[in-house]
């Protein structure tokens, strides 16, 4: 009997992995068939398409698609740009909304609950709708620069960060969090004299680890993959334009398939990175905050 | 003394350059190619060129994709930031000089003298735009199809009629040799729609608005003829000539070339790829008469001037610069289309008498029509789209139209006539 029962474990967990493996094989295929594909010409890659080659890497295999895709765009300043724009915006979204946050939680102020709810409901309004008007005022907007007072932030990085830097949902996360800290440690530093910007630093921010890689990675998610409609209507020079905007090289009356696959592989390498750096904070964060991307 | 005295020559010289440069006022130029490396290069000729050439202006170029550059424009007029010269798809064009994007183009008569009518954007009576060039749509087929299935060879003067092209569409059906008698390229959306079927509603008879007034698509979208349009499409469909609109985009790209169609509604710049692909024997046919004549599109790409440019004057010469007939030669050699006069056709590897494109001149001469010269239209255009697409899946053909009409109509009313 003792045998059988091993037997079955053993066929139990063979079929679990096995289940895992094919699950995960579901959501690894259309990044294998973009890696592949990038490496195939396009009349190759429109045949493959109907069989299971389109996720192996035979046939005629060659980097001349990257190659191409480089002449065809500047996708080195294309993703600089993305990168630097997303850096900024996600260092200064995770200070601010932190600190709003912190506001929120643990100071004491007339109507604090009213406008952390009137900030949640927020999340429910696109971002199409405010769009043009969102326009309208950037492009009238001051700034004081190296060379003096100008109007208008359009075809600038600053019009692609500052509108980002604070939004709800990172608010929204921090706030939840923070609820949850004991707040005897709040207490306890505060009788001993400090103040409440200490606090934020020395003890609400160090415990606030795993949801910090939350708000990074939604944030950065957002700000790199998602960045179309708006850099697009307030950048008109090449110089600034990010990765998505970028993509519309590539949509010619003929499309270069092969060109697409390789730009997309090659902007998808800094999203991929990022993730497997903070994957273990995210996991954890995942655990305590309750929060999927 | 010599090298003091060269010292000072080269000084003044270099400060009369600098001079004349400054003196050169910039003009800014947004244009719809990037990533086109090809048209990128010509239109940088053209430009340095110009620059070279006088002392008065300097063309900056700024290159936009062009699925998002009319998004771009938009989104810059609202800002108030639109450059000096645009370039605009033809049939855009009515609506951003209604809108107040676009000034007149001061340009000359005889600068476009003999240039195709197509490529030059009247609106209010007045030049907003001239294009370097022409797109034109020929029905692809093998001469080795035609003899195979027994077809007489259309031509300009004698195009099939409606019966005859209903025929040739049987035959290959019946042939039992191809995928499908008729690609009409469903897998492109879009203005695609509009451009190329448009002309089958106007060879019927209707049309997507009313062009006697410009402010009602009642009795022209929904005319009998329409009507009758609209069931010979839906046939087209039903009766498995074409491949419907869940099209694979690569069997538009490929499906002729691998003979798995016997004819495709094609435009010319799919030609070279065709001939690439080994399709030796590719003839390009002149659209069917359907009734009222035989009809196909026009109207790309032209250059125009925003009104928020202060030197329409330098904008002018710069598009006048443009239009010599090496530039729209050069274009047309590097990207495929048609040269927009007969002498620059003449300069051109495929259009020049005897081309292997040379056709397409003749069907952009004599059988194109522009979409409908209005404001409305790139509403109208999205409307017919949606109810061709409609109609093809099944739906009545009757309450389509009709009610493609009444939101036509009813965006008219909206923007109070659009002017006419």
């Amino acid at each position: 009997m003792a045998t059988v029962t091993s037997d079955n474990r053993g066929l139990r967990l063979a079929a679990r992995y096995l289940s895992l493996v094919l699950v995960s094989l579901i959501f690894l295929f259309p990044l294998v068939f973009m890696v592949v594909s990038s490496l195939k010409p396009d009349h190759q890659l429109l045949a493959d398409t109907s069989s299971i080659r389109a996720f192996l890497p035979v046939g005629d295999i060659s980097l001349d698609n990257y190659v191409n895709a480089f002449e065809r765009a500047p996708i080195g300043r294309f993703m600089l740009n993305s990168v630097f724009v997303t850096v900024v915006t996600v260092t200064a979204s995770i200070a601010l909304c932190s600190l709003a946050a912190f506001s929120f939680v643990f100071l004491e102020w007339t109507g604090r609950n009213v406008l952390l709810s009137v900030i949640v409901a927020t999340l429910i309004i696109p971002f199409e709708t405010i769009a043009v008007p969102l326009l309208l005022f950037v492009s009238k907007l001051p700034w004081i620069g190296l060379e003096g007072l100008e109007i208008g932030w359009l075809n600038t990085y600053r019009v692609q960060i500052i509108p980002w830097m604070v939004d709800a949902l990172t608010v929204f996360l921090f706030v939840q969090f923070f609820k949850d800290l004991p707040r005897e440690l709040i207490e306890a530093a505060r009788v001993e004299g400090a103040s409440w910007m200490l606090i934020y630093r020395k003890i609400v921010m160090p415990l606030s680890g795993p949801v910090i890689a939350t708000a990074a990675i939604l944030k950065s998610l957002v700000m790199y993959n998602n960045q179309y409609l708006w850099p697009l209507i307030v950048v008109q020079d090449e110089a600034h334009r990010p990765v998505m905007v970028g993509l519309g090289y590539f949509f010619q009356l003929q499309i270069a398939w092969g060109e697409v696959m390789a730009y997309l592989t090659l902007i998808s390498v800094p999203v991929i990175a990022f993730y497997l750096v903070l994957q273990r904070a995210f996991i954890s964060s995942i655990a305590s905050t309750g929060v999927k991307g | 003394m010599k090298p003091t005295k060269t010292l000072l020559g080269a000084l003044a010289a270099s400060t009369m350059l600098a001079g004349a440069a400054a003196a050169q006022t910039e003009l800014t130029m947004w244009y719809h190619g990037a990533g086109n490396e090809v048209e990128s290069r010509v239109l940088n000729t053209i430009i340095e060129d110009f620059n070279a050439g006088q002392s008065d202006w300097t063309v900056s170029v700024e290159s936009f994709p062009q699925q998002s550059y009319n998004d771009s424009v938009v989104a810059a007029a609202l800002a108030g930031n639109l450059p000096c010269i645009l370039d605009i798809d033809g049939p855009v064009m009515p609506n951003w000089a209604w809108a107040g994007y676009l000034q007149p183009l001061p340009i000359s008569e005889e600068a476009i003298d003999g240039h195709l009518e197509s490529t030059i954007g009247r609106w209010n009576g007045e030049i907003y735009s001239v294009g370097l060039w022409d797109a034109a749509v020929a029905l692809y087929t093998r001469q080795s199809t035609l003899d195979e299935l027994g077809l007489r060879t259309p031509t300009l003067e004698e195009p099939w009629s409606k019966d005859e092209f209903m025929a040739a569409l049987e035959a290959a059906k019946a042939s039992g040799e191809y995928d499908y008698a008729l690609d009409l390229g469903t897998a492109w959306t879009g203005e695609w729609y509009p451009y190329a079927y448009s002309p089958f509603l106007q060879s019927f008879g209707g049309d997507i608005v009313d062009r006697s007034s410009y402010t009602t698509a009642e009795g022209a979208l929904n005319s009998d003829a329409a009507l009758e349009f609209g069931e010979w499409w839906q046939s087209l469909f039903e009766e498995g000539y074409a491949p419907g609109t869940s099209q694979d985009p690569a069997d538009r790209d490929n499906g002729f070339n691998e003979g798995r169609y016997a004819f495709s509604w094609n435009g010319n710049w799919a030609a070279a790829a065709t001939l690439e692909a080994g399709v030796d024997d590719v003839v390009f046919l002149p659209a069917p008469d359907l009734g009222n004549g035989p009809i196909i599109g026009a109207g790309s790409w032209q250059f125009g001037v925003s009104s928020e440019c202060a030197h329409p004057e330098g904008a002018a010469a710069f598009v006048e610069h443009a239009l010599q007939d090496e530039y729209l030669a050069a274009f047309s050699d590097g990207i495929g289309l048609i040269p927009a006069t007969r002498e620059a056709a003449q300069m051109t590897e495929n259009y020049a008498d005897g081309g292997k494109l040379a056709v397409f001149f003749d069907l952009s001469s004599e059988q194109s029509l522009v979409r409908p010269v209005t404001p409305g239209y790139v509403v109208a255009a999205k409307v017919f789209e949606k109810a061709l697409a409609d109609i093809a899946n099944g739906a009545d053909v009757a309450d389509t139209l009709d009610a493609a009409v009444d939101e036509i109509d009813r965006d008219i009313e909206a923007n109070q006539g659009y002017g006419h």
